[in-house]
């Protein structure tokens, strides 16, 4: 059983893992809408084309993430990647052979992959 | 060159939405208890639990202005107080995950990306009422939802959020998931009390209210969904913020899930006092093809269609109901000059009559009847004295049916003909469908620019058209089953619908 101290350690504690504490770390973080209109656009593939490929690629700060839906139906499958002191990029309609850009030039090389984020539909 | 945008925060889309009840949606890993603590997850219990007496949680919730999400409106704090001031040693806490209305997704997307905060709101409401026991009522059709929240439910409990002696305090609260096989009539709260003791889901005449006598006979606090996920952060941010959103009598947010003839389908969360129009223009990104906005429906199978003259009106409860709808749980859909009035209403008829539970009359017989009417009235054969007789009918059903499906599902009905009466009349007096949508009233006839190709011909799937090569052809109105496939393959446009 947890007490308040407790729960305020782990607040604490998430938050600088989170990258929510001001402080900054190197981790990115790659939500995927997996609620159920995103499973059913296809994002349970999308997802695991990304484990995939962070693991090949061997990005031990990359942290891919199920996440709930983000709302705008129509960009199914959707991807954020948040760094700290970044804009969160958000890509749109993703298939599972994207992940492999993205992989490479984003979450590897530092650069968005401008073909797939939402400005560009 | 213009910078491409790639945030998703910067859409039109996002920039006039409000986020409250799905603040941690899309954001947070349902499936993490600690990434719901990192957003301050848990905190609004241990501050209820700790600071605050049950009396003061309830007088938070009142001041705040909080009013259900569910449909009805009913001010939650007052709920609660109701509950609070019954002398009994059990209590419960329900959470209404139902959602019946065709189309909603609202309480499911909740569930699906932040269920952490029912699961702490519930036992802020337990700690407050002093309940000890709580139950989601929730529809077997929503998988995902139920696997998350019983993932929840079990982290909490390893936790200490949920159990014996909460935070060391003397609150004690378990929860427990009831499945429903998703009948429309299980998420009127006396039928949803009724399924979860295992009985058929029948609603039961009010008086005695839930607060007083609800589950098992004794005082028990319903919610819905949405209403549950506003509570940790009123109790955190405290209810003059909630007071200081919305408008007079309709604080804070509230979520819609926007369909139909609409550029952006999708989640909206919106401030109460927010336009029509900003929410089709401006987060829905408008009508696609440029067609003309003929009305917005809201309030699911008890609501009704609001038209272009009041699109500027603010959305609150007693706006909506004023106009005639009804806020409801959050459907919201759009519909151009494309849409039938008289169809929209009879899809809803269509809908109501077969989820009417049959226990009263004036609904089963009731909504049979009315449905008749539309029917008679799509098919052309209505009489002026028929649309009459069904505003009568109408009106009958509100003030006899039993519980609010019978009572409100006359809406849709009189909404469109408040609206549209223009349009009931065209089908009852001239035979026409001015949508062009009413089948039996339609007719594909060949016009002279038919050079005889003889494609609809073949294309036709009941061999309705008649006609040699070269020569101009013909549809047999008799045969012909109006599905348009001519109409639209015919490269000369040579059919026209009538
Ligand atoms: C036919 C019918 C269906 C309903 N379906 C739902 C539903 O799916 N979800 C819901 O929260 N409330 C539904 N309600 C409203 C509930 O009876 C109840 O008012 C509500 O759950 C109370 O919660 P609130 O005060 O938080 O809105 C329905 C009511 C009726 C009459
Ligand atoms: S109004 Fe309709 S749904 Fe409600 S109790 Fe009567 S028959 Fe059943
Ligand atoms: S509308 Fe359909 S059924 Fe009627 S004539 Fe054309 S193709 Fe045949």
């Amino acid at each position: 059983m947890k007490t308040i101290q407790e729960l305020n350690d782990i607040r604490k504690q998430m938050r600088a893992e989170l990258n929510l504490d001001g402080k900054t770390n190197s981790n990115i973080r790659v939500t995927v809408g997996l609620a159920t209109c995103g499973i059913a656009a296809g994002a349970e593939p999308v997802f695991k084309a990304f484990q995939k490929e962070v693991k090949r690629l061997g990005l031990t700060n990359v942290k891919i993430i199920q996440s709930g839906c983000l709302g705008m139906c129509k960009h199914e499958p959707m991807v954020e990647v948040t760094e700290a002191g970044k804009e969160k990029v958000t890509y749109i309609a993703l298939a599972a052979d994207s992940a492999k850009r993205i992989a490479e030039e984003h979450l590897a090389g530092g650069k968005p992959v401008m073909d797939f984020v939402i400005g560009n539909e | 060159m213009a910078e491409i945008n790639k945030c998703l925060d910067k859409t039109d889309f996002m920039k006039k939405q409000y986020r409250v009840a799905l603040q941690n949606s899309g954001v947070i890993n349902p499936e993490n208890i600690d990434e719901y603590i990192a957003y301050d997850g848990y905190q609004a219990l241990a501050k209820a639990l700790t600071e605050l007496t049950p009396q003061q949680v309830v007088d938070t919730i009142k001041d705040s202005g909080l009013r259900g999400r569910g449909g009805g409106g009913f001010p939650t704090g007052t709920k609660w107080q109701f509950a609070l001031n019954q002398k009994n040693d059990t209590k419960f806490v329900c959470c209404n995950a139902d959602e019946g209305d065709p189309g909603a997704f609202m309480d499911r997307s909740i569930l699906e990306g932040d269920p952490h905060c029912l699961i702490e709101a519930m036992t802020i409401a337990g700690y407050a009422i002093g309940a000890k026991q709580g139950y989601v009522y929730i529809r077997a059709e929503y998988p995902v939802a139920v696997k998350r929240l019983q993932i929840a439910i079990t982290q909490a409990k390893k936790y200490g959020f949920l159990g014996k002696n909460i935070f060391g305090s003397k609150h004690c609260f378990d929860l427990e998931i009831r499945l429903g096989s998703g009948a429309f009539v299980c998420g009127e709260e006396t039928a949803l009390m009724t399924s979860i003791e295992g009985n058929r889901g029948e609603p039961r005449v009010r008086p005695p209210f839930p607060a007083v006598k609800g589950l098992f006979g004794k005082p028990t606090v319903l919610n819905n969904v949405e209403t549950f996920a506003n509570i940790p952060p009123i109790l955190l941010k405290g209810a003059k913020w909630l007071q200081g959103m919305g408008t007079e009598k309709s604080k804070g947010t509230k979520v819609f899930a926007l369909g139909g003839k609409i550029n952006n389908t999708g989640l909206v969360e919106i401030a109460m006092g927010t336009t029509l129009r900003t929410v089709i223009d401006e987060i829905g990104g408008g009508i696609p093809d440029g067609k003309k906005f003929k009305a917005a429906q809201t309030g699911g199978p008890s609501g009704g269609c609001i038209p272009a003259q009041h699109l500027d009106v603010p959305i609150d409860y007693d706006n909506l109901i004023a106009l005639g709808s009804m806020m409801g749980s959050g459907g919201l859909i759009v519909m151009d000059e494309d849409n039938c009035m008289v169809d929209i209403a009879k899809f809803f008829l269509d809908f109501t009559k077969e989820e009417s539970c049959g226990k009263c009359t004036p609904c089963r017989v009731g909504t049979t009847r009315l449905l008749e009417y539309l029917e008679k009235i799509t098919e052309g054969k209505a009489t002026m004295k028929d649309l009459d007789d069904m505003e009568a009918l109408c009106e009958y059903i509100k003030d006899a049916s039993l519980c609010g499906l019978g009572q409100t599902a006359p809406n849709p009905v009189l909404s469109t003909l408040k609206y549209f009466r223009e349009e009931y009349e065209a089908h009852v007096k001239d035979n026409t469908c001015p949508a062009g949508i009413c089948k039996s009233l339609l007719s594909y006839v060949v016009n002279d620019k038919c050079i005889g190709c003889t494609l609809c011909k073949r294309k036709c799937p009941v061999d309705a058209i008649t006609g040699a090569v070269k020569e101009k052809h013909f549809i047999d109105m008799q045969k012909c089953i109006k599905c348009g496939v001519c109409m639209d393959i015919c490269k000369f446009k040579a059919i026209d619908k009538k």
